[in-house]
């Protein structure tokens, strides 16, 4: 995931039917197809499904805490959390936007948070 | 079991539950040895006249070659001997999986028997961590989901696309803490309100604790057999009449649909294999791992339409008294829920309402039972629809 600690996401992009695949994989999971590309992602989506997690899965993860499934505007739906966001301002069809937080040394995640203004 | 070939040739013909709840004083691999020996007894049948053993491994207790170490306990050599692992749909793919080798020849008596002690030998969080490994260990699992807070993801999609509210969920733990009051072992006896739900500990929204199943010890087991051979036993033959699975994905972000699952697929492979259709179902024993799964799977398996769950349960003719009993012993909501095995309490309570033996909450003329599970983030399906002879 070093493209997340450079600020950056990416998705795989299937070079035989275009299909945009997450999570990575080594073969296309529409057409089997093992050409892949990495190319820069909008880091815009919306927000499919979320819960507020009231007692978090290990003393790592104090609670509360955001967990949503994200339709990214390239077509996959990823889980993530939403940060920075009171949980009555959360609602399914929210746009929201790409944010990076470092999980350990070598390791950043991409989390979204609420987009400001109008969804395009 | 696409076809009716295999319809009424196979039977349970014996069973047996541990004691439920909370149970520190036996391990589970010790659970399991009782409930085998126990199965088989009531078969009016000893180990030698058994020749396959199908079991689940226990997260409490792992054991590489879990099967063979429970026959060896007895001293015991079945011919058939497997570990099946596919979460909670684990048994009712055991019992297609003991069909499919008596069909084979691989054996003619098999016990099917699951335990583990997520309660007593296990602590809350370890309980908590290991079930939440089911996550996507790079793609999920670094956000903290927890498993209730999987199934929040598919009760909050079911109340934005169709408008079910959390009192209609809480309608399901109601109901199955109404049969459990009338169970002399279930672990969760009395009486609940929507109330009682609704005020309960929030654990992920829009889930309280209340709408979560158990943690719990316990085990069961059952033993299967050809038609012919289910005749001379002490109990009334319990007939399987129809199997099916389904099949959608593993990880919840993964779904393609979260408010239809592939118990569509199951239920309907089921009903196909059995010829019966849901109106003909007397006793409905579902997957109620948490209070949505449960309503959904009411939608897919067609008990109700899409999007009517919540008016079902809110109907109240899955409690007592009513005209669609849904899981008489009190689910894993109410019963009990010792992970891998939960699923087979319902089934050991269908054959003891379909024997008339299940004591005061027994039910008037109980001739067809659907017992459905799931493994996985209603990942993976399994059907299994049963009958007396009379059905045959």
């Amino acid at each position: 995931m070093m493209r997340c600690q450079r600020g950056e996401l990416q998705l795989q992009h299937c070079n035989h039917c275009q299909h945009v695949v997450f999570y990575p994989r080594t073969h296309c999971d529409a057409c089997q197809g093992d050409s892949l590309s990495w190319r820069p992602a909008s880091g815009k989506g919306v927000i499919a499904t979320y819960t507020v997690v009231r007692r978090g899965v290990s003393a790592d993860f104090p609670a509360p805490y955001i967990i949503a499934l994200i339709d990214l505007a390239e077509g996959p739906r990823m889980m993530s959390q939403i940060i920075d966001a009171e949980p009555e301002a959360l609602s399914s069809g929210l746009s929201v936007t790409v944010d990076f937080e470092s999980w350990s040394d070598s390791i950043t995640l991409p989390v979204f948070r609420l987009a400001t203004g109008r969804t395009p | 079991m696409r076809s009716q070939a295999l319809r009424g040739q196979y039977a349970l013909v014996g069973m047996a539950e541990s004691a439920v709840g909370v149970v520190p004083d036996k391990s589970p691999r010790e659970l399991c040895v009782e409930v085998t020996l126990n199965a088989v007894k009531d078969a009016g049948l000893s180990l030698a006249d058994c020749d396959g053993l199908i079991t689940c491994n226990a997260f409490a207790e792992p054991i590489l070659y879990h099967a063979e170490a429970v026959a060896e306990y007895l001293g015991w050599q079945p011919r058939h001997c497997v570990t099946v692992n596919t979460g909670g749909g684990t048994t009712f793919m055991a019992i297609n999986m003991a069909v499919a080798a008596i069909a084979a020849g691989m054996a003619d008596t098999i016990v099917v028997a699951m335990a583990d002690s997520l309660r007593s030998f296990m602590t809350r969080d370890q309980a908590m961590v290991v079930q939440s490994s089911s996550g996507h260990p790079h793609y999920e699992q670094p956000y903290g989901p927890t498993v209730p807070a999987y199934y929040a993801l598919i009760a909050r999609a079911h109340m934005d696309r169709f408008g079910t509210t959390e009192a209609q969920f809480a309608e399901a733990a109601v109901s199955c803490r109404a049969w459990a009051n009338q169970h002399p072992n279930a672990q969760k006896r009395e009486l609940i309100t929507v109330d009682d739900v609704l005020q309960s500990r929030p654990i992920a929204d829009p889930l309280k604790v209340l709408d979560c199943s158990l943690v719990s010890d316990g085990g069961a087991a059952v033993v299967i057999t050809r038609r012919e051979r289910a005749q001379d036993g002490p109990h009334k033959p319990i007939y399987v009449l129809g199997y099916g699975e389904g099949h959608a994905y593993e990880h919840i972000s993964q779904a393609k649909d979260l408010t239809t699952s592939a118990a569509v697929l199951a239920g309907d492979a089921a009903y196909a294999a059995a010829g019966l259709t849901p109106d003909q179902i007397d006793l409905m024993q579902l997957y109620d791992c948490f209070t949505p799964a449960l309503l959904i799977q009411l939608e897919d398996l067609g008990f109700c339409r899409k999007g009517e769950g919540g008016d079902f349960l809110a109907s109240g003719v899955t409690r007592p008294g009513g005209s669609k009993p849904l899981n008489t012993h009190g689910g894993m909501l109410s019963h009990c829920h010792p992970g891998n095995p939960g699923a087979m309490f319902g089934l050991t309570e269908a054959m003891l309402q379909m024997r008339g033996a299940a004591q005061a909450r027994q039910l008037a003329d109980i001739q067809t039972a659907l017992c459905h599970a799931q493994g996985g983030i209603m990942s993976s399906h399994a059907t299994l629809i049963l009958g007396v002879e009379e059905t045959l």
